[in-house]
């Protein structure tokens, strides 16, 4: 399975991500230059977290504006599979391929923690390998990651099942305790209505090694290749 | 020249005298302002140098000492460590989130300039009171906030560091950041301007008025009208900073580059003085090709502005066009502004009019270096003989524990380091927090490195030379007790005004200390960097002279944090208790003094004990290590209970008083916990040592115990836990 992960001049999570596709996953990786306006052949599109042009203006509001976001949105329509890490999520909701916004934590601060989220769905592509409602333990790194959206989308996500992760305590309960910026509903992860794009504030790439801290984050990259190999395709 | 202008730009008349001898007639005002930031205490050492050859700077490892834009370790396989730690805090101080913002771009730029990438920072930081003060509690968040809002931006993980809260520093923040990068060893490049002919390059942001005479401001005391100084202080652009990183280091990897330099402290003046004096060569410019981003810049600012994320580099003849593509694809811009000379001046042209001619060397080597007076200090002999036999004994030490575990400068810093992204780069294997230092992984090895700043001033200040041995020998136990061989060390030495010869004394003092740890601890110094004139209204900040080492670690699956983690598990104490509460924080924070002297320190006792605690987790035999330090031993398992969740049953039937055993500051002693079904071998291997040991008891339970011959604490882990994690978010929400 051939991923590509898109490189912003202000990216600082694309050589992670392409660390754990090559290395950890062992599958085909190519890094994608912002400033082009063609996609290389790939199968799977990851935009990386980071500050993709510094983030002084809302994040993500001038990233949607480069050459190769086009290409994106094209491979995205056309059923391509696209996460959105971070500041790739912030991106899509930005170039319209997510709904809501992701504004500033509460706490006016940075954090940088571990937070439990709830798998809602184990039968997306991003999803497969976890268990139903497993609970998993993955890091998140923002300033911005307070998911909110007006009422009735937030209802339409619920109803359509596209809440992917959900801020939880370690027991699965959703509690305002275990939401660590005040997202609406403790959302942590969308996907779009085709089910092929997914936007998620925590950083799955920062657990998918032993060393690092657990493997709660290589099940979604495994799910992805899975996904494809039980023929899965765009 | 005006009578007495040069004093303006702190130049005296003796070296306003020896400027024109060197020029052979007097300067013009753009050559005087550049003799002014080259001849400040910041760029120059004028007042450190000599003290500074004290320290041992060479070793089988070290592949660059001081002198350079960082230093260099080998850390084998043909890889290398650079790092350098870098003091911002007068910026800090007067504007904190730009402060400790550009404290961190510098730093950075240090290492990169350097050829490797950036792997890690740590951050040491010093404020008044946090629960007095409300200007403190304003610095605290403001540079904290500052050093995550550039750190996190450009990428780079903020591991690790300490913060401490003395009245010292109230008005005289320290703000120290120090950088590791890694690189091949091939690809190491210098700062020098080699080679006639070849061009020199301003890359980066555009120069604008920024930080105009920040050096000399960083090398004069601050008082009521610092202020008015607010615009030396940098603004940082971190995006800037991240897209001149990726580009530097994309150059490097082309082998064009001949030299190249951060445009830091006085700009473009020092930038091109060093690398052409460095090179024994000469560089000749026209100023009107660097690109700007204000109107009507003068020479005189051009060449002293302080503007960020700029760098001069210089490469190899015929080149230019290919940097320039290079530079250009990360939306920067690479000009040649001038070129190597061989007749060894700056000389400096705005069109074709020259504005300023200057041996390159005079401005660099021909600085006069000053041999301080040094006087004890008065105070000292008081202080030091004050009798602490007859201090009172408390009634309840479990309350006095929870009062030092709740006290701002040992409770938890996760309100601190949750602010900082510290694991972005995939290598952060242990963060902060977790261990005595912070450990991370060199990527397709099973090696890492591990990393510490520490200082403990009060120790300094009533006790220079002493101070400054424990201060480098806490920082080798913290690596040691993390798994880590101590390799290397990198210095911040933040003292008061060194024209007063008590502070002088304090200062050799202190580097004395240093610098006999380095030997006997065999970690060389590799550079770092002198801040003097730490004083408001002409009192002085207590001498901080805070050490950043790194060390190496063989093997990943054998390192050690401090959490106590089994039930079961056998609590040991390496090194001896002794009644030693001087200069502790004990006595500071309960019995509201700070004298006595600090704890003595046997350093050939030190380097057995960390070689032996090393050695335990290399076999491992170690399922949690924790160095005891301010707060003592009873603060030291407090921790590793906290860290763990799970209590512990310790005795301490020694004939000492409660207090000294319990927060007495001994050196030298390092707690383990080791598994029971190998506690034998543990003990053996310990026998084997020669270092003294005591079996303390064992990890269980949700509570510590501590049980002495006629008194006792006992506290919940949880208890503990609350007011040891809730001490500074409660001060901060308040």
């Amino acid at each position: 399975m051939r991923f590509g992960v898109v490189v912003f001049p202000g990216s600082n999570c694309d050589a992670d991500c392409h660390h754990v596709v090559d290395r950890v996953l062992g599958q085909p990786v190519e890094y994608l230059w912002h400033g082009d306006k063609q996609l290389k052949e790939i199968d799977c599109l990851i935009l990386p977290g980071g500050f993709s042009y510094g983030d002084y203006l809302r994040t993500g509001a001038i990233a949607r504006f480069s050459p190769l976001m086009d290409s994106v949105r094209e491979f995205a329509e056309q059923g391509g599979l696209v996460l959105g890490i971070c500041n790739g999520f912030q991106i899509l909701t930005e170039m319209g391929l997510l709904p809501g916004a992701l504004i500033r934590n509460p706490s006016l601060q940075f954090q940088c923690q571990e937070v439990h989220l709830r798998v809602e769905r184990n039968d997306t592509p991003f999803t497969l390998c976890y268990a139903p409602r497993q609970v998993v333990k993955i890091p998140i790194a923002h300033a911005e990651g307070c998911y909110v959206a007006d009422r009735d989308t937030l209802d339409l996500l619920e109803r359509e099942g596209r809440v992917i992760f959900r801020y939880s305590s370690p027991a699965g309960e959703i509690t305002a305790e275990a939401n660590p910026n005040g997202s609406l509903r403790n959302i942590a992860g969308i996907i779009n209505e085709k089910g092929n794009v997914l936007g998620m504030m925590p950083h799955p790439e920062r657990c998918a090694e032993t060393i690092m801290g657990g493997l709660d984050g290589l099940r979604l990259f495994e799910s992805l290749v899975k996904w494809r190999e039980e023929g899965g395709a765009r | 020249m005006k009578d007495g202008h040069w004093r303006e730009l702190g130049l005296s008349d003796d070296e306003y005298q020896r400027i024109i001898v060197l020029l052979g007639r007097e300067p013009n005002e753009v050559e005087l302002g550049m003799f002014s930031v080259m001849w400040s205490e910041h760029c120059s050492y004028k007042n450190s140098k000599p003290v500074l050859k004290m320290f041992p700077t060479s070793g089988p490892r070290i592949i660059q000492g001081p002198g350079e834009n960082a230093g260099v370790v080998d850390i084998g396989d043909g890889q290398a460590v650079v790092f350098k730690i870098e003091s911002h805090n007068h910026p800090s101080a007067i504007e904190p989130y730009q402060g400790a913002a550009t404290g961190v771009g510098g730093i950075v730029r240090d290492v990169f300039t350097m050829g490797a990438r950036p792997i890690a920072l740590l951050d040491s930081l010093r404020f008044g009171s946090l629960k007095k003060s409300k200007r403190s509690r304003y610095l605290f968040n403001g540079v904290v906030a500052g050093i995550a809002g550039y750190g996190n931006c450009i990428g780079i993980p903020t591991v690790g560091g300490e913060v401490y809260f003395h009245p010292s520093y109230e008005d005289n923040c320290l703000v120290n950041v120090m950088c590791v990068g890694l690189i091949d060893r091939q690809d190491l490049a210098k700062g020098t301007a080699a080679g006639p002919g070849n061009p020199v390059m301003v890359v980066g942001s555009r120069t604008g008025r920024d930080g105009i005479h920040g050096a000399t401001f960083a090398s004069e005391e601050l008082n009521e009208s610092s202020e008015e100084k607010r615009p030396a202080v940098q603004v940082g652009d971190p995006f800037m900073e991240k897209l001149l990183l990726e580009a530097c280091l994309e150059l490097i990897k082309t082998g064009w580059v001949i030299g190249m330099q951060d445009m830091g402290a006085a700009g473009l003046t020092s930038s091109s003085c060093e690398m052409a004096s460095r090179a024994g060569t000469g560089i000749d410019m026209d100023i009107a090709k660097v690109p700007r981003r204000e109107t009507a810049m003068t020479p005189y600012e051009i060449m002293l502005s302080e503007s960020q994320e700029r760098m001069l580099v210089v490469v190899k003849q015929g080149k230019e066009e290919e940097v320039r593509n290079i530079f250009a694809r990360w939306g920067l811009e690479a000009v040649v502004v001038g070129r190597v000379t061989d007749d060894g001046y700056l000389t400096v042209r705005e069109g074709e009019r020259v504005v300023a001619r200057v041996p390159a060397k005079a401005l660099t080597d021909s600085c006069p270096v000053y041999e301080r007076e040094a006087r004890k200090p008065a105070y000292l002999l008081q202080a030091q003989e004050y009798d602490l036999g007859s201090l009172p004994e408390m009634e309840d030490y479990s309350n006095s524990l929870l009062t030092l575990l709740s006290t701002p400068t040992i409770a938890s810093k996760e309100w601190v380091y949750r602010q900082y992204d510290y694991m972005v780069g995939l290598n952060t294997v242990i963060g902060p927090g977790a261990a005595d230092a912070a450990v991370l992984r060199i990527k397709g090895s099973k090696k890492g490195i591990a990393v510490t700043t520490d200082c403990n001033s009060r120790y300094v200040y009533l006790d220079p030379y002493r101070g400054g041995q424990i201060a480098v020998a806490e920082a080798a136990r913290n690596l040691a007790c993390a798994g880590a061989l101590p390799l290397a060390v990198t210095d911040c030495l933040n003292f008061g005004n060194p024209e007063k010869p008590e502070i002088f004394w304090q200062f050799k003092e202190a580097v004395a200390g240093m610098s006999e740890a380095c030997r006997v601890l065999e970690t060389p110094v590799t550079g770092g960097n002198v801040s003097f004139y730490n004083e408001t209204r002409g009192e002085a900040i207590y001498p901080t002279p805070v050490v950043g080492m790194i060390g190496l670690i063989e093997d990943l699956d054998r390192v050690s944090t401090l959490a106590f983690k089994n039930d079961g598990d056998i609590v040991i104490l390496l090194g001896q208790n002794k009644d030693e509460l001087g200069a502790s924080l004990y006595l500071s924070v309960i019995h509201g003094l700070e004298a006595g002297r600090p704890p003595e320190i046997n350093l050939q006792m030190e380097k057995l004990v960390q070689r032996t605690v090393l050695e335990l987790i290399k076999e491992g035999l170690v399922t949690a290590s924790h160095d005891c330090a301010e707060g003592g031993l009873a603060v030291a398992l407090a921790e590793s209970c906290i860290a763990g969740g799970i209590g512990a049953d310790i005795i301490l039937n020694e004939p000492l008083r409660a207090s000294s055993l319990l927060f007495g500051e001994t050196q030298s002693r390092i707690i383990i916990a080791t598994p029971k079904d190998r506690v034998d071998e543990t003990l053996n291997r310990l026998k084997a040592s020669g270092v003294p040991y005591k079996v303390l008891g064992n990890v269980g339970g949700t509570e510590l115990n501590i049980t002495g011959s006629g008194w006792k604490v006992r506290l919940e882990v949880e208890t503990m836990a609350e007011k040891y994690r809730g001490a500074i978010p409660c001060i901060m929400s308040s």
